[in-house]
């Protein structure tokens, strides 16, 4: 590189240096990147607890474990897929990384709080996970800790809550500060209405992550004060109700789907403009949309509880806003395909995995239907058919934009190209072996298989030795797709600004970005996505 | 599908369908469209994009018709289900009670059982009663399923209406053997049920089968759930087994405090009825719930009884 260049964010050598750098910065960038490797870390943890329980699930009967370990299991295996991967996910990494660069900012608002966040997020985790070693045995209720069995289990429930109890708080800062940043922030001439998707879509969460989270923090904290001083809020020995439980833990639970999901629709709605060459199809339309999902995902929490002896009336009202929710995303889904039509497109990585994305989303929002409809979740609710739904919608959804965005963003951060070769293979074979390990779940839930079951019976033992084998194959993807990218940090990767002539304001910087961004705050006068 | 095994099968396996079809024609009809634009609009074939912004048009097309149909499904789901919510007054009255990890079945005659017999063509209401935590009665034959909640009774009916034996399973997580948490449906035609019902509940004969030194206690181990967690082979479950049981020496510890005990009477009622104070070596408390409320004294010494005949 040219002589006296200001120093990229990696090179930046400020009052520390090496790790202790990393760990006082507040530079967002690397605030992201902590976010990036400490997700991946968490991320691999719960892959490998999700194969062992596969591999448990091949034939019925002991395979390598006994049903409490299998219990403690889905309940790690959940705790850290959704607190620890998906709730900070695409918002914690890219929205850090990308959102004051692609408004045009030198920062977020409050840099130093944005560290902080990330300790909360940091000791929360470790305090999930220290809940492993210590007390009685590891948590085994589930992720959704359902009274009054959270209350009753002699297992470490205690450490568990109060570990999601601080991560809330990360969330809710993480929020507070997106939020302020994008109103206080934008670059000269970037009016609301110039304002890139995913910056929306993170304005969106911001709102759900500040306004939804606490209530689940008192509700952890009422599991823990019930454990701990016997008050009796939720076991009906002591007067409580367990229903009053489940309404307060989905009350966050389900807008907690949407802080995961937007930022990464977000993420796709930059992708596809970029490789179609053309503006994104109904930008007000997109921004609408994702705004009605954070509204309207207030009200349908009471989807997951159609079968708990609710009323008539709560059971047809929240059936019946579950279907309305579900509009925006379709069209989003409309506004994406729409995008490609008379566009100039490029098949480069980062396109292929925003169409895995909308096909395996698509999968996840039909089978949504099928839950949200009171006749046919009767049938499905606490089966197979759940875990499949799920894992297409958040793994599906939010996975696939994550790895799209470090597909799309990784040599933006890192200013090298990877090898698009293995990336796609590895995407291929990713792509295959989900719906391999997934589909299969939908027929066992059919079938009338349940979840959370360590041993099944003989019936439904073909789909579930197919789905085992889809986690192989799977997770040979994963191992393919995660070294690539971790290589072309250095060695492999060609030196580039920008491979992909990128519309957005990121793109318009070197790559990787210098310590505040830009030399000088650029002055913008159109829309975001406009191709000359 | 469409086994016709109950009321709810024809209703429910049409909502199915309905939405299954419609989700399969959208997930084609797109993923076809974006296959196509993707070939079509190539930038091999099309270099140059065409800067479209968007049509109001579209975006209203494109909300309204998807609204229609999830409407439309909308309506049929409820459709489907609002008979689940009231019973006909005539139906038979089955109290279903729950605990971890078993079930049982409680006649409106007084008549007990682990697994549910009941006559063809008849509409049948379940109470559902939870002494523990939350768990959930699901038939998947029938296409049906409500939580049993601790603290309130929730009630489910429906019609069995073809004989054979189904599935029952506990649907919501509710511990260590939630997934052995699991029982049988049996739907007789009804001079069959008529004439089993008539034998349970035939005192005379009944005295008879009872009279066989600890078969009363049996019965009543197997219609209080103890077996999911007790063996009577030696087997270790949950639970220490109940062979050998009665008379043996064994290590408990009360408040922390380890001691030897030898298996008596009263011990055994009391942990039947306080199962947490004295706590068998290589156990752990809180798995089995207090008997207080369903076992008197008699049926008490009627198990002790039958556990001093497992030798
Ligand atoms: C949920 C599982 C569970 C169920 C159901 C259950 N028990 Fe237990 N039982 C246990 C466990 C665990 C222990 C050992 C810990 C303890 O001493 O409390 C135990 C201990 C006992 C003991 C003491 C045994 C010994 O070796 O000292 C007796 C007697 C007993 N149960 C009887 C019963 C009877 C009778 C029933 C049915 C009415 C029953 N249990 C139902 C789990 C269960
Ligand atoms: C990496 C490969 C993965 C595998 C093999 C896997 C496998 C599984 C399986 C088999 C279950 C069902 C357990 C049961 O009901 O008995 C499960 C549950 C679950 N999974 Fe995954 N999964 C994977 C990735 C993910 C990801 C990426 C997420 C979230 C983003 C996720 C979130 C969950 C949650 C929340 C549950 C429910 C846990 C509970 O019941 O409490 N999983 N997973
Ligand atoms: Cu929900
Ligand atoms: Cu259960």
């Amino acid at each position: 590189m040219e002589n006296n260049h200001l120093p990229n964010y990696l090179e930046y050598r400020g009052k520390y240096k090496g790790l202790l750098g990393w760990l006082t910065t507040t530079d967002h960038k690397r605030i992201g990147l902590l976010y990036m490797y400490s997700m991946l870390t968490f991320f691999a943890t719960g892959a490998v607890l999700g194969i062992l329980m596969r591999l448990e699930l091949i034939a019925p009967g002991k395979q390598l474990m006994e049903a409490q370990t299998y219990n403690a299991l889905f309940t790690l295996h959940g705790l850290s897929m959704i607190f620890l991967f998906v709730i900070p996910g695409v918002a914690a990494v890219f929205g850090n990384f990308i959102l004051p660069i692609i408004i045009g900012a030198k920062d977020v608002a409050f840099p130093r709080v944005n560290l902080l966040s990330w300790y909360l997020y940091i000791i929360g985790a470790i305090i999930v996970l220290t809940s492993q070693f210590m007390g009685d045995g590891p948590p085994d209720t589930g992720w959704t800790f359902y009274a009054p069995y959270s209350l009753k289990t002699q297992t470490n429930v205690v450490a568990a809550v109060l570990g999601a109890f601080v991560l809330g708080f990360s969330s809710i800062l993480t929020g507070l500060n997106f939020i302020t940043t994008m109103h206080r922030l934008r670059a000269p001439g970037m009016g609301w209405m110039r304002m890139p998707i995913f910056a929306w879509t993170l304005y969106a969460t911001g709102w759900i992550q500040l306004l939804a989270t606490p209530i689940v923090g008192i509700t952890l904290l009422m599991i823990a004060a019930e454990r701990l001083l016997g008050i009796g809020f939720f076991d009906p020995a002591l007067g409580g109700d367990p229903i009053l439980y489940q309404h307060l833990f989905w009350t966050y639970s389900h807008p907690a789907v949407y802080i995961m999901i937007l930022p990464a629709m977000g993420v796709i709605s930059e992708i596809i403009p970029t490789f179609s060459r053309k503006p994104i199809f109904g930008y007000t339309a997109l921004i609408i949309s994702s705004m009605a999902i954070a509204f309207v995902g207030y009200f349908v929490w009471g989807h997951h509880m159609f079968t708990s002896g609710m009323s008539t009336g709560s059971r047809w009202i929240f059936s019946f806003l579950s279907f309305i929710v579900a509009l925006p995303s379709a069209v989003k889904v409309f506004n994406w395909t729409a995008t490609l039509y008379k566009g100039s497109i490029r098949l480069q990585t980062p396109f292929w995995w925003a169409m895995g994305f909308i096909f395996v989303f698509m999968i996840g929002g039909f089978s949504g239907l099928v839950v949200g409809s009171l006749a046919t979740d009767i049938h499905v609710h606490d089966t197979y058919f759940v875990v499949a739904h799920f894992h297409y919608i958040v793994f599906g959804g939010t996975g696939f934009a994550f790895f799209a965005a470090m597909h799309y963003w990784w040599p933006k951060i890192y200013g090298r190209v990877y090898n698009a070769k293995i990336a796609n293979i590895g995407l291929g074979i990713f792509f295959t072996g989900f719906n391999i390990i997934y589909f299969p779940m939908f027929i066992l839930g059919m079938q009338g298989m349940p979840r959370r079951y360590y041993d099944y019976l003989p019936q439904f033992e073909n789909w579930n030795v197919v789905s085992t084998i889809g986690s192989w194959i799977m997770v040979t993807g994963l191992i393919i797709i995660i070294t690539n990218l971790l290589r072309a940090r250095k060695a492999t990767g060609k030196i580039v600004d920008d491979p992909w002539d990128g519309p957005t304001l990121e793109w318009s910087i070197k790559s990787p970005p210098i310590v505040e961004n830009f030399e000088e705050i650029p002055v913008v006068t159109t829309g975001p996505y406009e191709f000359k | 599908m469409y086994s016709g095994a109950s009321n709810l099968v024809t209703t429910t396996d049409n909502v199915f369908f309905l939405i299954i079809g419609i989700s399969v024609f959208f997930l084609i009809g797109i993923s076809a469209t974006i296959i196509w634009f993707i070939i079509r609009y190539n930038n091999k074939k099309h270099p140059v994009a065409e800067q479209i912004h968007g049509s109001l048009t579209l975006e209203i097309v494109w909300t309204v018709i998807p609204l229609i149909l999830v409407l439309i499904m909308f309506f049929y789901g409820w459709a489907g289900y609002s008979p689940v919510r009231d019973a006909p007054k005539d139906a038979l009255n089955i109290e279903a009670t729950a605990r971890m990890w078993s079930w049982s079945f409680k006649y409106p005659n007084g008549v007990q059982t682990d697994t549910l017999i009941i006559p063809l063509n008849k509409a049948v209401v379940l109470d559902l009663i939870s002494i523990d935590v939350v768990h959930s009665l699901y038939i998947p034959a029938f296409r049906i399923k409500e939580d049993m909640v601790p603290g309130r009774t929730n009630k489910m009916w429906f019609i069995g209406q073809k004989t054979g034996t189904y599935e029952l399973f506990c649907a919501e997580y509710c511990g260590l053997s939630h997934s052995y948490m699991f029982t049988e449906v049996k739907v007789l035609e009804q001079q069959e049920y008529d004439n089993w019902m008539a034998q349970r509940s035939d005192t005379a004969a009944q005295a008879v089968a009872m009279a066989v030194p600890g078969a009363a206690g049996r019965r009543l181990i197997e219609v209080n759930g103890c077996l999911a967690c007790h063996s009577t082979d030696g087997s270790k479950l949950i639970g220490p087994t109940f062979k050998g049981v009665y008379g043996q020496t064994i290590t408990i510890s009360t408040d922390g405090q380890t001691r030897q005990i030898t298996v008596d009477d009263a011990y055994i009622t009391k942990s039947i009825y306080e199962p947490d104070v004295d706590i068998v070596e290589g156990y752990r408390k809180g798995q089995m719930q207090s008997y207080k409320n369903q076992l008197n004294d008699q049926q008490v010494q009627q198990i002790i009884e039958y556990l001093s005949t497992l030798k």
